[in-house]
C-alpha cells in the first residue's frame, strides 16, 4: 500500500483545515508523527509491497512502486521533514504562520514521496510540480524582501527547466506510444530514430541538471538557499535539489536511457566543473549560508561524478553519497540557524570563537565538517572513497585524481568555515551568546550521531543496505 | 503517418519554434517582472501546442489531451503563486524593475 | 483548403505573441497574452483535441489573463518621465526580435527531415476522461494536490496585499 504515504498525510491535512483554534496548534506534531510513520514504513515490508487491491479499495489502487534507491530517498525525505520541523519553532513565530507552515510541509512531502514513488515519466513531472511550487511558497512565507527575491528567481529558472522536461516528454512520446517507464524503455530499444532519442536525452538532461543545481545552471542555488528562513534552507538544501534533480536524473538513467558514452562524458564534465567551481566559489564567501550553498553545488557534482562510471559500484557510491550529504548539509544548515539565532547575523567576518559558548553547536559543525571533507571515520569518508575507487577502476584515472583535489578543496574551505567562526578568539560583541534552545540542538545531536554511526557501523551496513539496493 | 498529417508537421514545428524563441526572447531582455511571467507563460504555450501536434501525429489523442488538461492545471497555480510573489516585491521595493533584485549578489 | 487556414491561424499566432512581447504597456501585454490563447485554442481544436482546446480557453484566456490584470492593477506604475525614457530604452532592446524571428523561419524553411514513424497502435482508448480517471488516476490525485498548494500559496501570499 505505498499510496499510503501520499494519502495519508492528504487525510491529515483536510482534517487540519477543519480543526478549531486550538486544534491548529497541534499542527507541528502531527506533520512530525507523519514523518515518524514514513521512517517506520521504509523498514516496514507490509507497506513497501505494492499488493494489487481489490473491490472497494481499487479506487486506491495506483501505480506506484519502490526499489532500493527510492527507500532511501524515502528515509532522507523523512529524516529532513523532521529536523526542519524541529528548527522552525523559534523562526516561524506567530500562530497562523506556524500552520501554514506545516500545512505547507506536508504538500512538500507529499509531492516528494510522489516524485520517488511513480512509475511513469509525466506523473514524475506532476509531483515535481506540487514539491517545487509547495517550496517557492516556503521561501516566501515571511514575505521578507530577500526571500522573495531569491524565491521569484528560483521560480524563474525551475519553470524553464520545467519547460526543457516537457519539450523532452512530447518529443519521447512521438516514439513511445505511452508515458510510463517500461513502455518507453521498450519503444527507445526498438526505435530507429536515434537523431530524435538523442535531442530527447539532451533536452531532458538540461533541464534535470537546471533542477539539480549544478555548475552551469546554478544562478539561482546560493540566492535561494541564502535568503530563505532557516527551515527552509534545511529542507531545500537538504532533499529537495537532490530529489528533483539528482534523484530523477538518476531513475531517468537507470531505468529508461541507459548508459552510454556520450551520457557519461556529459556526467563526468557536469561533474568536474561542479565538484571544482563550486568548492572554489565556496573559499571566497562571507556569507555562512552562501558558502554552504556553494559546497552544495560541489557535492552534487560529486554525486554526477560516482554516477557517472555507470558500475554498480559507482551507482552505490553516488546514492550513499546522496545520503551522507543530506545528512551533513542538513545538520551543517542546522548549525546556522542557530548561530543566526544566537547572534542575529551570518557574517562570517564579525563573529568568531564560538565554540566556547555554543559547545554544542560547535562540536557537531565540526563533525559535519569532518564528514564533508571524507575524513575517517566518519560516513563521508567512505562513499567519497567508493566514488574515488569507482572512477579508478572504470578507468578514468585523470577524474579520480581530480576528484582528490576536490575533496581537498573541500577540506580547505570548511576548515576556513570552522575557523572563522567557531575558533579563534572570541569576538567583542559576543559574551551575551548562549547555546541555542532544544529545537535547534536536538536535530543537530541526532543527525551526529547518524554520521558517526553509519561511519563506524559501515561495513555492517555495506551488506545489509548499500548492495542490497544496486544488486536487488 | 497519414499524407495530410505529414504536410501539417512541419509548418507547425517552425512556428512552435518561432514561439519558443519569442518566449526566451521575452524572458532573457525585459526588466520588467510582470513581462517575465509574460515570457514565462509564452514558452508553456509552446510546449502545449508541441504536445498537442505529437498527440495528432501520432494518433493518440486521448492520451495527449489529458496530458495537457493537468499541464494547465499545474502552470495556473505555478502563475498565480508567482504573481504572489511579483506583489510582495512591488510592496518593498516600490517598483517592478529586475535590476533592482541586486540584493543578494555574492 | 484545410492547410490553409492552418496556416492562417498560425501566422496570427505568432504575430500576437510578437505585439504580446513588443508592446509598451503591460495592460496590452496581457490582453495580447489573451488573444495568443485564443489562436492556440483554435489551432487545438483543428489538431483534434476538443478537450484540452476548452480548457485552454477557458483557464489560459480567462484565469491567467485575469491574475495578470488584478496584478497589473495592483502595483503602481512608474512617474512620468521614467516611463518616457524606459520607452526609449526598450525599443533599442527589443527590436532585434522580428529580425530573429524572420531569419529563423528562413532558415528552418530550407530544413527537411523525412522520417517515418511507425507507433504500435493496439486498442488505445479514444476518450480522454476515460483515459485520465481509469487509467491516470495518478495523475488526478497530483492536480487535487496542486490546487491544494495554490489554496495555501494565495491565502499566504495575497492576503496582506489586499489589507493595505
Amino acid at each position: 500500500m505505498l499510496s499510503l504515504l501520499i494519502l495519508i498525510p492528504l487525510a491529515f491535512l483536510l482534517l487540519m483545515n477543519f480543526l478549531t483554534l486550538k486544534g491548529r496548534r497541534l499542527a507541528f506534531a502531527v506533520v512530525m508523527a507523519l514523518s515518524f510513520f514514513q521512517i517506520y514504513a521504509v523498514f516496514c515490508p507490509a507497506i513497501m509491497a505494492n499488493r494489487p487491491l481489490h473491490g472497494l479499495a481499487s479506487v486506491f489502487d495506483f501505480m506506484l512502486a519502490v526499489d532500493g534507491l527510492s527507500r532511501i530517498m524515502l528515509l532522507c525525505i523523512a529524516i529532513v521533514i523532521f529536523v526542519a520541523l524541529l528548527v522552525a519553532a523559534p523562526f516561524v513565530k506567530e500562530e497562523d504562520k506556524r500552520f501554514y507552515f506545516a500545512g505547507l510541509m506536508i504538500l512538500e512531502l507529499m509531492g516528494l514521496n510522489g516524485v520517488v514513488m511513480v512509475r511513469d515519466i509525466f506523473s514524475m513531472y506532476v509531483f515535481w510540480e506540487v514539491a517545487a511550487a509547495a517550496s517557492f511558497i516556503l521561501i516566501a512565507l515571511q514575505k521578507k524582501r530577500d526571500p522573495l527575491e531569491g524565491a521569484f528567481k528560483y521560480l524563474i529558472f525551475s519553470s524553464v527547466a520545467t519547460v526543457f522536461v516537457l519539450s523532452a516528454i512530447a518529443i519521447i512520446l512521438l516514439i513511445s506510444g505511452d508515458t510510463s517507464f517500461a513502455a518507453i524503455r521498450e519503444a527507445l530499444r526498438v526505435s530507429p530514430h536515434s537523431f530524435l532519442i538523442t535531442l530527447a536525452v539532451g533536452i531532458f538532461l538540461a533541464g534535470l541538471f537546471m533542477k539539480a543545481g549544478v555548475m552551469p545552471f546554478h544562478g539561482y542555488l546560493p540566492d535561494a538557499y541564502a535568503s530563505a528562513p532557516a527551515p527552509v534552507s534545511i529542507l531545500l538544501a537538504g532533499v529537495v535539489t537532490k530529489t528533483l534533480g539528482v534523484y530523477t536524473a538518476m531513475r531517468i538513467v537507470i531505468d529508461i536511457f541507459g548508459f552510454s558514452a556520450s551520457l557519461q562524458s556529459i556526467l563526468f564534465c557536469i561533474g568536474l566543473i561542479s565538484a571544482i567551481f563550486g568548492a572554489l566559489a565556496a573559499m571566497g564567501q562571507k556569507d555562512l549560508k552562501r558558502l554552504l550553498a556553494y559546497s552544495s553545488i560541489s557535492q552534487v557534482g560529486y554525486i554526477f561524478l560516482g554516477f557517472g562510471c555507470g558500475t554498480p559500484l559507482g551507482i552505490a557510491a553516488a546514492i550513499f553519497h546522496i545520503f551522507n550529504h543530506t545528512v551533513f548539509k542538513s545538520l551543517l544548515f542546522v548549525n546556522a540557524a542557530a548561530v543566526e539565532d544566537r547572534t542575529g547575523s551570518l557574517d562570517m567576518g564579525r563573529m568568531s570563537g564560538l565554540a566556547s559558548k555554543m559547545p554544542v553547536t560547535g562540536t557537531t559543525s565540526v563533525l559535519a565538517s569532518l564528514s564533508a571533507s571524507g575524513v575517517p571515520p566518519l560516513a563521508g569518508f567512505w562513499s567519497k572513497l567508493f566514488i574515488v575507487l569507482a572512477l579508478w577502476q572504470c578507468g578514468h584515472y585523470g577524474v579520480a585524481v581530480t576528484a582528490v583535489m576536490a575533496s581537498l578543496l573541500t577540506l580547505a574551505y570548511m576548515l576556513l568555515f570552522q575557523r572563522s567562526v567557531f575558533f579563534g578568539t572570541l569576538e567583542k560583541g559576543l559574551e551575551g551568546v548562549v547555546e541555542a534552545g532544544f529545537g535547534l540542538t536536538l536535530p543537530a545531536v541526532i543527525l551526529a550521531v547518524l554520521i558517526v554511526g553509519v561511519g563506524i557501523f559501515f561495513p555492517y551496513l555495506v551488506r545489509t543496505v548499500i548492495f542490497p539496493v544496486v544488486y536487488p | 503517418m497519414s499524407a495530410q498529417a505529414l504536410t501539417l508537421f512541419w509548418p507547425f514545428c517552425l512556428f512552435i519554434v518561432i514561439l519558443f524563441i519569442i518566449g526566451f526572447y521575452c524572458l532573457l531582455v525585459t526588466f520588467n517582472l510582470i513581462r517575465a511571467l509574460i515570457g514565462l507563460e509564452l514558452l508553456i504555450k509552446a510546449v502545449t501546442l508541441l504536445l498537442v501536434l505529437v498527440g495528432y501525429v501520432t494518433q493518440h489523442e486521448a492520451l495527449i489531451q489529458s496530458l495537457v488538461i493537468t499541464l494547465i492545471v499545474m502552470e495556473v497555480v505555478i502563475i498565480a503563486v508567482a504573481a504572489g510573489i511579483v506583489l510582495g516585491l512591488h510592496q518593498h521595493n516600490k517598483s517592478l524593475d529586475v535590476r533592482q533584485l541586486r540584493n543578494l549578489k555574492g | 483548403m484545410a492547410l490553409n487556414i492552418d496556416i492562417v491561424v498560425l501566422f496570427l499566432m505568432a504575430l500576437s505573441a510578437l505585439w504580446t512581447v513588443m508592446t509598451r504597456s503591460l495592460l496590452r501585454s496581457a490582453i495580447g497574452l489573451a488573444l495568443t490563447s485564443a489562436m492556440l485554442t483554435i489551432l487545438m481544436f483543428r489538431l483534434h483535441a476538443p478537450l484540452a482546446a476548452v480548457f485552454e480557453l477557458s483557464v489560459c484566456s480567462g484565469l491567467i489573463s485575469v491574475v495578470f490584470i488584478a496584478t497589473i492593477s495592483l502595483t503602481q506604475p512608474m512617474s512620468q518621465e521614467k516611463v518616457l525614457q524606459h520607452m526609449r530604452d526598450r525599443l533599442e532592446r527589443f527590436w532585434y526580435l522580428p529580425i530573429l524571428l524572420i531569419l529563423t523561419g528562413i532558415v528552418l524553411s530550407f530544413l527537411n527531415f523525412k522520417f517515418n514513424l511507425i507507433l504500435p497502435v493496439p486498442e488505445i482508448e479514444k476518450d480522454p476522461r476515460i483515459v485520465l480517471w481509469n487509467q491516470r488516476p495518478l495523475d488526478l490525485l497530483g492536480q487535487i494536490i496542486m490546487l491544494l498548494t495554490g489554496a495555501f500559496g494565495i491565502v499566504i501570499l495575497f492576503r496582506e496585499a489586499k489589507k493595505k
